[in-house]
């Protein structure tokens, strides 16, 4: 119990990081109502990004700048690949992620993994600080949420929620659907990417495999953020928060499992099989309804 | 205003389940026209109105507003000149967002979309006004999601959101099939009023002979993907349900074969 204690500072640190990764994901899952799986890779991209640049002596922030329009430039592709060739959104994320792959070798010059020394390099957050972690992803997110409720609120940000929500409609009134999608993959993306990009600096290098099973925490967090919070956060701003909680308490619970002895490789089987549960929730619920209406119906 | 060129639609060319939908239409639409259009079905009614609004490209023929040829415009890009209702309630707004926030999307129809506040506060009581010509009390409810609202209710939005940024072209497809027989009245009204106060052009599908015969200045009847009946006027007004259905045998050479409309 005192471990699982001592480990829950770096759990919730973690957990923020990779909230604002699911912020990213609830941008494309729930507005856009697309499934993307560019994450994988973006992630990745943005950490690989990140750790060549501040270590070839850029500034830090410069760094985050580029990481995110490397996020960017991948949500491009997808969005390309879906509205331009026509290509399912999941299978053109699919895609992306794969080209990412090689892109993250590239970037990283070939190599599997690269160091990020916070001794050596003047870096934004360390796991080595964990309490001046926390304060500066806590302090990262809420900008970031203000920033996007900003953007949700104006004509654009609009048009982007009506795209997912209805795109007939939305065309029936002059908007462009396709834009759209392209425009949310692109700023869902940079999300990610700057997540990546911060997940390198806590950790201390960027890996490439360090975003595999991404879209699945993303999902996760979004879904604990709903079913714990969405009942008494309906503003957007909290919607986004929540997501972030989501983070927070998907990082707790699986500190918790694994000091109860649940096997390390065994936790992405874990952690998928949990949001199949929590997606399949909402349509049992259906079923169960539609069998109680018809009931009464007879 | 509208000219429908000898327009042609094809769907599924080539395979078993080919269907000529547009065999060669024409029309032309003046200032101020409010057509009906009847019927039977698979007729082309709502392919005729779904390739003005450009939902699939034609086989050949051309649409003309104003003098301008849209015929290659996407859909997106047509829309600033026209108002559309479907006849699916829940398909002309966007359910998770509030009322407010789906009028402030069809005022700026037609218009770029920037960086602008979309909910400015002066808008709002425009809003207001205008919900309140429906009479349904919506003016008190514009912060609620419109996924919470009944289907007439919708639709009487729909309808308003249609015309809250005046179109060259009010075009209603079966807007009233799916309401209850007093709510369809609600809006049928609702859709003649916002017509006469603001002049539109207007084109109305419906399966009802006698809304069909007592709304707007001129009727067409369509069938096998041609308009075969087109009377306006004192000619339109003098019409019955009897008569059209004669007239219908006469020149198809079948029964009318629209269920709904018989029962009506």
């Amino acid at each position: 119990m005192l471990g699982f204690l001592n480990a829950m500072p770096g759990a919730i640190a973690q957990g923020i990081i990779w909230g604002i990764m699911a912020i990213g994901v609830y941008i494309t899952f729930r507005i856009l109502d697309v499934a993307d799986l560019t994450v994988d890779g973006t992630m990745a991209t943005g950490g690989a990004t990140m750790v060549v640049c501040v270590t070839s002596g850029m500034n830090v922030w410069l760094a985050m700048l580029i990481a995110f329009a490397a996020g960017c430039a991948a949500g491009l592709i997808t969005g390309l690949f879906n509205t331009k060739f026509g290509i399912p959104a999941i299978l053109a994320g699919i895609l992306t992620q794969l080209i990412l792959y090689s892109v993250n070798l590239r970037i990283m010059s070939q190599k599997a993994n690269l160091p990020l020394s916070v001794e050596k390099y003047d870096i934004l957050l360390s796991l080595r600080n964990i309490p001046y972690a926390l304060i500066f992803g806590s302090i990262f997110a809420v900008i970031l949420i203000a920033i996007l409720y900003w953007f949700f609120g104006t004509e654009l940000g609009h048009s982007l929620r009506a795209t997912g929500c209805n795109p007939n409609m939305s065309r029936a009134n002059g908007i462009n659907t396709d834009t759209n999608k392209i425009i949310g993959l692109i700023l869902s993306n940079g999300i990610v990417a700057l997540s990546g990009a911060l997940l390198s600096q806590y950790q201390g290098f960027a890996d490439i495999n360090m975003g595999r099973g991404a879209i699945v925490i993303g999902l996760a967090a979004v879904i604990i953020g709903e079913v714990i919070f969405g009942k008494i956060f309906k503003n957007f701003a909290l919607i986004l928060l929540s997501a972030v909680f989501g983070g927070i308490i998907y990082y707790i619970v699986i500190t918790l499992v694994l000091k109860m002895g649940l096997n390390a490789n065994d936790l992405k089987m874990f952690s998928a099989l949990v949001v199949a549960v929590f997606l399949g929730i909402p349509y049992w619920k259906r079923k169960l309804a539609q069998k109680g209406s018809s009931k009464e119906g007879v | 205003m509208l000219s429908v060129n000898g327009i042609y639609k094809t769907f599924n060319k080539g395979t078993v389940n080919e269907k000529q939908a547009l065999n060669g239409v024409d029309l032309h639409l003046n200032e101020g026209d409010f057509v009906t259009i009847i019927g039977g079905n698979g007729a082309g009614k709502s392919t005729l109105l779904n390739s003005i609004c450009g939902v699939f490209p034609l086989d050949s023929g051309s649409i003309v507003i104003d003098g301008m040829n849209i015929t290659k415009y996407p859909e997106h890009k047509r829309a600033q000149y026209l108002g559309r209702v479907f006849q699916d309630p829940m398909m002309g707004t966007a359910a998770d967002m509030q009322i407010a926030e789906n009028m402030s999307l069809a005022l700026r129809r037609g218009k770029r979309r920037g960086l602008k506040w979309a909910m400015p506060h002066k808008e709002m009581k425009l809003y207001k006004e205008m919900l309140s010509q429906l009479g349904l009390g919506l003016e008190d409810r514009i912060t609620t999601k419109v996924g919470l609202l009944s289907g007439g209710q919708r639709q009487a939005l729909t309808l308003l959101m249609a015309v809250l940024q005046r179109p060259k072209l009010l075009l209603l497809d079966e807007h009233t099939a799916a309401l209850d027989p007093k709510t369809a009245a609600t809006v049928l009204d609702l859709s003649d009023m916002f017509i006469a106060e603001n002049k539109l052009t207007a084109m109305m599908i419906t399966h009802n002979m006698n809304d069909a015969i007592t709304h707007g200045n001129r009727l067409i009847m369509m069938h096998e993907g041609r308009i075969i009946y087109d009377v306006s006027g004192e000619e339109k007004r003098n019409l019955t349900v009897d008569d059209l259905l004669k007239k219908f045998a006469d020149i198809s050479g079948e029964e009318f074969s629209n269920d709904r409309a018989l029962l009506n």
